[in-house]
């Protein structure tokens, strides 16, 4: 099958193929409805979408005929029964000489956003949400469970299924990514190892990167090298702000890692991270990165302009390319704007596979390179803002 | 026997449950959580998109009774009784 391009925007879900030597965006569904996260579940064809429904809430959707006609998954994700989290919020308080206090509770746990979707041989889907919860199906999402080793770990306070108090305090902390207001910690980036589902990595905003290599029954983080130079403990295990991590498909050791604080790239399976932001090279800022998926040390990022602005660098769009796991990067700005351009790219919205590489902002432009970005052309400036683009 | 009511639904929700446009609908339920544990039976996921997965109205949604809104948005316990209209809107908020 050629390359599809699925596009998951506020508006709907997107379909782009390429007819008569042009890519043509068609909306496939789901119209009107936010479309967080839409992928193909490269085991079974099956298309999957993480809707946002706004009133109705948020819901799994699926397609098995290439995305005609799309229907809510049969099983929807639910959190069970007791499940709490540690929230953290500011609240006003009069007694305060400040205005305002910082209160620390326990919250029963509702579905706030679904935001990632991954795959494994066997049946295995995982779905990352808001708040901080790691959906599993081993039935080829016939059925999902919470994990609860996860949703219990340490870094959170522990099991908090009965208990009427958190044992500790949590090491996870918000996202301004949640819909309805909350500021729930989220699970945005899922890395199922081809060679073994038991082998997962998760990342957290803003917690961090997380592994379990038995199949979900124990969590690891996995945050050595990376630094929170703009905190007072810049070595602490927890509280990195890990914005997206992709894994190289025919080098699972590859993994790579836009962060807050820079790019990270790791050869060893995220046993160890090595920053390779080059910020004279306005390689340092942004959301996603993805790899290529037969070489680990080639990799592509959309750099934006600092945390404090969030958008192009001045000067121009442009992505930028290593292929020597980080020591050099390239800019490419062929095909791209370069003057007034004020594209964000969100951490879901660049991808590559099958040779297309493929990338849209929340300005509605989505653009593609048939040549590892030494070229790119614009295939539409009118969606919807983007969420996510996903090749295959 | 519990009472029957008729059931109004916004035109939004027929998008998602289209075997729910144009009939009348009529199901019989003591209390409003009754109702719409009703037309689940009917279409099944339904119960979801109105309230989350503790049973709560969602916060974007109404309900009323008659002209009334619903009071407990927790378990939804207000009580209908016979042929009441049990309307199910989204809340207009935002802009």
């Amino acid at each position: 099958m050629a390359a599809q391009i699925l596009v998951g925007t506020r508006k709907g879900t997107f379909i782009v193929e390429k007819s008569d030597g042009r890519w043509r965006p068609r909306l496939a569904g789901h119209a009107g409805a936010g479309s967080n996260f839409v992928a193909r579940d490269p085991y079974t064809g099956r298309l999957w979408a993480l809707l946002g429904h706004g009133h109705w809430g948020a819901k799994l959707s699926c397609s098995d005929d290439g995305g005609a006609t799309w229907a809510d998954a049969a099983a929807q994700i639910k959190y069970p029964e007791g499940a709490k989290y540690i929230a953290q919020d500011m609240y006003e308080d009069e007694a305060s000489e400040y205005g305002v206090g910082w209160r620390i509770s326990t919250k029963p746990a509702t579905l706030a956003k679904l935001w990632v979707i991954g795959f494994g041989p066997g049946g295995r889907i995982f779905v990352g949400t808001i708040p901080g919860g790691l959906f599993e199906s081993r039935d080829g999402g016939a059925s999902f469970e919470l994990n609860r080793p996860l949703w219990s770990h340490e870094s959170r306070g522990g099991d908090l299924f009965g208990a009427t108090e958190a044992k500790s305090e949590t090491k996870w902390f918000g996202t301004p990514a949640s819909e309805g207001g909350d500021f729930a910690a989220g699970i945005h980036s899922i890395a199922v190892d081809p060679r073994d589902p038991d082998r997962v990595l998760v990342a957290v905003s803003t917690a961090g990167v997380i592994e379990t290599r038995d199949g979900g029954q124990t969590w690891h983080p996995r945050n050595k090298g990376m630094l929170l130079d703009h905190t007072p403990e810049p070595d602490a295990e927890w509280g990195h702000d890990t914005h997206f991590i992709e894994q190289c498909r025919d080098q699972p050791e590859h993994i790579w890692q836009q962060n807050h604080v820079g790019v990270y790239y790791s050869s060893d399976g995220a046993e160890t991270w090595r920053k390779v932001s080059r910020p004279e090279q306005g390689v340092h800022f942004g959301f996603p990165v993805t790899v290529d998926p037969t070489n680990g040390r080639r990799a592509w990022l959309v750099p934006g302009r600092s945390d404090q602005e969030r958008m192009a660098l001045e000067g121009g769009l442009f992505v930028a390319r290593t292929d020597d796991g980080g020591e050099t990067w390239q800019q490419l700005r062929n095909g791209l704007p370069q003057e007034a351009a004020f594209d964000v790219v969100y951490r879901h919205a660049l991808h590559n596979a099958d040779g297309v590489l493929a990338f849209g902002s929340t300005t509605g432009n989505l653009y593609v390179s048939e040549d590892g970005g030494d070229s790119f052309i614009t295939v539409s400036n009118n969606l919807p803002p983007i969420y996510s683009v996903r090749v295959g | 026997m519990p009472p029957t009511v008729s059931v109004r639904l916004t035109p939004h929700l027929h998008r998602f449950f289209p075997n729910l446009e144009g009939r009348d609908l009529r199901v019989q339920g003591a209390t409003v959580a009754e109702v719409l544990a009703a037309i689940e039976a009917l279409a099944p996921g339904f119960g979801f998109y109105i309230c989350d997965e503790r049973g709560r109205l969602r916060t974007h949604v109404n309900i009323f009774v008659g002209k009334q809104m619903v009071r407990d948005r927790r378990a939804l316990s207000d009580a209908v009784a016979e042929n009441d209209t049990v309307s199910i809107l989204q809340a207009l908020s935002g802009g």
